[in-house]
């Protein structure tokens, strides 16, 4: 420091003081403006998280090993109950996957497909819940899954209920998670009986999500079950995420007060799901930035011959009255018009992106701020 | 001697980043004091060519790690603030408790408003009167933290 000021003659504190605190003040407009703005900095995040994440493990640590304890020294009986309670619901469970099957198949044949298509969640890894940061203006999860294990940015994070959130911010061995309940967080979503669109924005409460974008007399009512409609390109299509429990009507205001209780128990849970999809799925999230790049399965690999994306003479209405008519459909995994618009008709048709865009419209209403 | 206060500067400023991260109850993390900050105000006073304004620095990026929406928020207030100490540190080190109480709430008062700024301008505007406790309850316990801190830092009161 010395070098810059006049010399030894000045006293340290004062005049190094200053100077030092323009040089950091500097540092941090300069960070802030890369990481606002540019997203510059995610290395530098990315090394201070796992610089950061023994401090949230320590942290974590007595509430952890309260659990294990309890745990530990649970009594035979109740061993025995939540046994017999898991091989019941194990049970239940594979009759219905059974259903799901064939349903599946089911399904393929009618539309004409060669071979049904597998489910959309390609695989999943299960992480703990490291940290909780609820307040009304923060909703965050710290996980203990991070890079080492393939977590990447904007990934879907899911119980056994419904949507959790998704990834922000991805450390070596951690990553943070924002939940669909926070006030910066919006997913899109559909109402499954109806098969309206709108976005549910986080409230800053764990048990409610606020609707804010539907017009007073949109069909909506008390009850209703929110799934993610697969725009945004994070959240792939038919998930659940919440269910209405209030719709307020005012004479005088154009929009509805709407809101919803998402069906992931957020407070409770110890345990979340990371999932990966497949990229190449009809109801897997559209992500124009990476599909665009790994695109290389362009021909038809399965499909009617008759549902290939439109040449360019009316682009949008062939494919839109053909997703309105199945999405109300319960079943969550296919109802996209065809197989053939999603991976065959995004590299190809760059000029006539109004085809393959049909059902979905809007490019990325992923993060939104009303 | 200089390893062995750096040594300690760091242990304190873990105890802190503890206490500040610890999860606690909505009402008791509404309240909860921003140790990390009071232990950078306290080396700056105490110890301004070991603790000071690259201290401030680091210990609020950790800061933006832990709970900030950008990068550098924590660490351009927190420089600031350990900026204002090291400048006055002679001042308020011969003030009495209950002064040097006032000046830390008047430089939390600051701090906030540092906050408060970036995050209007990063689009992330918290409007809420609640951010604004922590700079009383941080002042009300500056009179105990302090004696604390310099127990911490191995030196006389």
């Amino acid at each position: 420091m010395a070098a810059f000021g006049t010399g030894a003659s000045r006293p340290p504190q004062r005049g190094g003081s200053g100077f030092r605190f323009t040089l950091y003040a500097v540092l941090s407009v300069v960070a802030m403006y890369l990481d606002q703005r540019g997203h510059y900095l995610e290395r530098v995040r990315y090394v201070l998280q796992g610089a950061a994440y023994p401090v949230q493990l320590a942290v974590s640590s007595p509430p952890a090993a309260w659990r294990w304890l309890k745990e530990s020294f649970q009594t035979r009986e109740a061993l025995q109950a939540e046994n017999a309670r898991l091989r019941n619901l194990e049970r239940d469970l594979e009759l219905r996957a059974m259903r799901y099957e064939s349903l599946a198949a089911e399904n393929g044949q009618l539309r004409g497909l060669r071979d049904a298509t597998p489910p959309v969640a390609d695989r999943w890894l299960p992480a703990e819940i490291v940290t909780v940061q609820v307040t009304g203006l923060r909703q965050r999860l710290l996980l203990n899954r991070g890079a080492s294990n393939g977590v990447f940015k904007g990934q879907a994070v899911l119980d056994d209920r419904g949507l959790i959130g998704q990834t922000v911010h991805v450390g070596p061995w951690s990553a943070e998670v924002i939940l669909i309940t926070d006030p910066e967080h919006a997913v899109p979503v559909r109402i499954e009986r109806t098969g309206l669109r709108t976005i549910a924005v986080g409230a800053g409460e764990t048990n409610s999500l606020a609707l804010p974008y539907l017009p007073a007399n949109a069909d909506i009512k008390v009850g209703d079950l929110l799934v993610t409609s697969g725009l945004g390109g994070v959240f792939p299509e038919g998930y659940p995420v919440a269910k209405v429990t209030e719709v307020h009507r005012d004479a005088v205001q154009p929009l509805a007060q709407v809101r919803a209780a998402p069906l992931a128990r957020i407070d409770t849970d110890t345990e979340v799901m990371l999932v990966w999809f497949r990229e190449d799925h009809p109801a897997a999230p559209h992500n124009p930035v990476l599909s665009g790049k790994g695109d290389t399965v362009g021909e038809l690999r399965s499909g009617d011959a008759h549902m290939q994306p439109q040449p360019a003479t009316h682009p949008a209405p062939a494919p839109a009255p053909a997703a309105a008519a199945p999405a109300p459909s319960a079943n969550p995994a296919d109802s996209r018009p065809a197989p053939a618009a999603t991976p065959a008709g995004t590299r190809p048709a760059a000029p006539q992106a109004g085809a393959p865009q049909g059902p979905q419209p809007a490019p990325r209403p992923q993060q939104e701020h009303p | 001697m200089s390893t062995d206060s750096l040594g300690r500067l760091l242990l304190t400023a873990l105890v802190a980043l503890i206490l500040t991260v610890v999860p606690l109850p909505p009402w008791a993390d509404a309240v909860r004091p921003q140790f990390l900050v009071l232990a950078v105000m306290f080396w700056s006073v105490n110890s301004p060519r070991t603790g000071g304004i690259a201290f401030g620095f680091f210990a609020g990026l950790m800061l933006d790690v832990f709970q900030g929406p950008v990068l550098g928020e924590h660490a351009l207030a927190l420089s600031l603030a350990a900026y204002i100490f090291v400048r006055e540190h002679q001042r308020i080190r011969s003030k009495p408790a209950f002064q040097q109480a006032l000046i830390v709430f008047a430089a939390l008062v600051s701090y906030e408003f540092v906050l408060f700024a970036i995050d209007g301008w990063t689009g992330h505007p918290v409007t809420s009167l609640l951010r604004w406790a922590h700079t009383v309850t941080g002042a009300l316990i500056w009179p105990l933290a302090a004696p604390i801190l310099a127990y911490g830092a191995g030196r006389r009161a």
